[in-house]
């Protein structure tokens, strides 16, 4: 019981405090759910991320439940889920209520502008340490550079890449573990 | 009350077939827009806007939006509640499988071919906040560096680096973000 108030708490932080979504939640998720609670690794969150986006639904939502799952079963990840979609429920619907003109405000732009320029830097923080852990040999390059490439060049849904790995696994798996 | 059943159902609809996260739901957002006028294309826009800057998801963002907007706050609950259930439903069916197959080779060579696409996969929507964070763009000049803006990234970026520094929660720096910004009239 104490330990689904946790996982709520926990992913309700998560929620609250992820501008930008999807990815931007990086940093939230390490901090609170790999560093702070040990609910899971580094490497078992980027596994979410490669699930959450081929199945369908939002990737903040699919890594809730998974990480939740994984701590307390099928109650956890309800509970981890609906932790991280509170904070929207009440924000929106707040903004939606009384302000209708919310983003015409001057000073709430200027807020935001400076808020994205931190979130970039906070990307750019998690993107650095995935890849002192996770790009290792040339193929990691390779694969992470054709990743990049194909989604902020090209404009591809990273569907297609999540897909492109599996069938990469399938073809070249026994060449790598031999290697 | 039909009205709310007609919300839940096209949120549902939504959240089955929306692969990809947050964005991938704005093609469905806009076919609900045509097909039941239940918002404008103008509130659409400024959805989008409002979802991107506040905290949390923007997909969720999006619904809760949407749904208050169509049908005031039970509106929005349901709309929400409907876009997460198809993939609480998929994802505890999927991390079940995981766990029987965890140890499975197959399982396995997929994740570590995964794990460094998902890597570059992360950097490319780092990028695409750059894009928008870091440049402006007037009818005069298509592309100009926002200096201001990338002095406080790097100087923010800087800090992040220092092992002193690692134990600083993500939000002081987002924070310090939103102070510059207003200080600074960014």
């Amino acid at each position: 019981m104490k330990t689904l108030w946790t996982l709520f708490r926990a992913f309700f932080t998560i929620g609250g405090l992820t501008f930008g979504g999807g990815y931007a939640m990086l940093p939230m998720l390490e901090r609170e759910i790999v560093t702070r609670h040990r609910w899971a690794t580094k490497e078992e969150i980027l596994d979410y991320f490669a699930i959450g986006q081929c199945t369908p639904g939002v990737i903040a939502v699919n890594t809730a439940t998974f990480v939740g799952y994984r701590t307390c079963g099928v109650a956890g990840g309800v509970v981890a889920t609906l932790g991280v979609v509170s904070p929207s429920l009440i924000i929106i619907t707040l903004i939606a209520m009384v302000l209708e003109h919310f983003m015409d405000i001057l000073w709430v732009q200027h807020a935001f502008a400076g808020i994205r320029v931190a979130v970039c830097a906070l990307i750019a923080a998690s993107v650095i340490k995935l890849f002192k852990s996770n790009v290792k040999k040339h193929w990691h390059i390779a694969l992470a550079a054709a990743a990049f490439v194909v989604v902020a060049l090209f404009k591809l849904s990273p569907v297609y890449v999540v897909v492109g790995c599996a069938v990469l696994s399938v073809v070249f798996g026994k060449k790598v573990h031999q290697a | 009350m039909t009205e709310l059943l007609t919300i839940c159902l096209e949120f549902l609809k939504t959240g089955l077939f929306a692969v990809g996260g947050g964005l991938a739901t704005l093609p469905f957002l806009t076919q609900m827009q045509q097909t039941y006028g239940w918002f404008t294309a103008e509130e659409l826009a400024n959805m989008i806007a409002v979802s991107e800057s506040t905290p949390g998801p923007i997909g969720v963002n999006m619904a809760t939006y949407a749904g208050y907007s169509t049908y005031g706050i039970w509106g929005g609950l349901c709309a929400t509640l409907s876009l997460i259930l198809p993939s609480i439903v998929v994802i505890l069916l999927i991390a079940r499988a995981l766990d029987r197959y965890q140890q499975n080779p197959f399982v396995q060579n997929f994740f570590a071919f995964t794990r460094p696409a998902v890597t570059g996969l992360i950097a490319a929507a780092g990028f695409q906040v750059l894009q928008i964070a870091l440049f402006t763009r007037t009818e005069a000049q298509p592309i100009s560096v926002n200096w201001v803006a990338m002095a406080i990234f790097a100087v923010l970026l800087t800090l992040t680096q220092f092992k002193q520094l690692k134990k600083v929660h993500p939000i002081a720096y987002i924070a310090v973000g939103a102070v510059l910004g207003i200080l600074l009239k960014m």
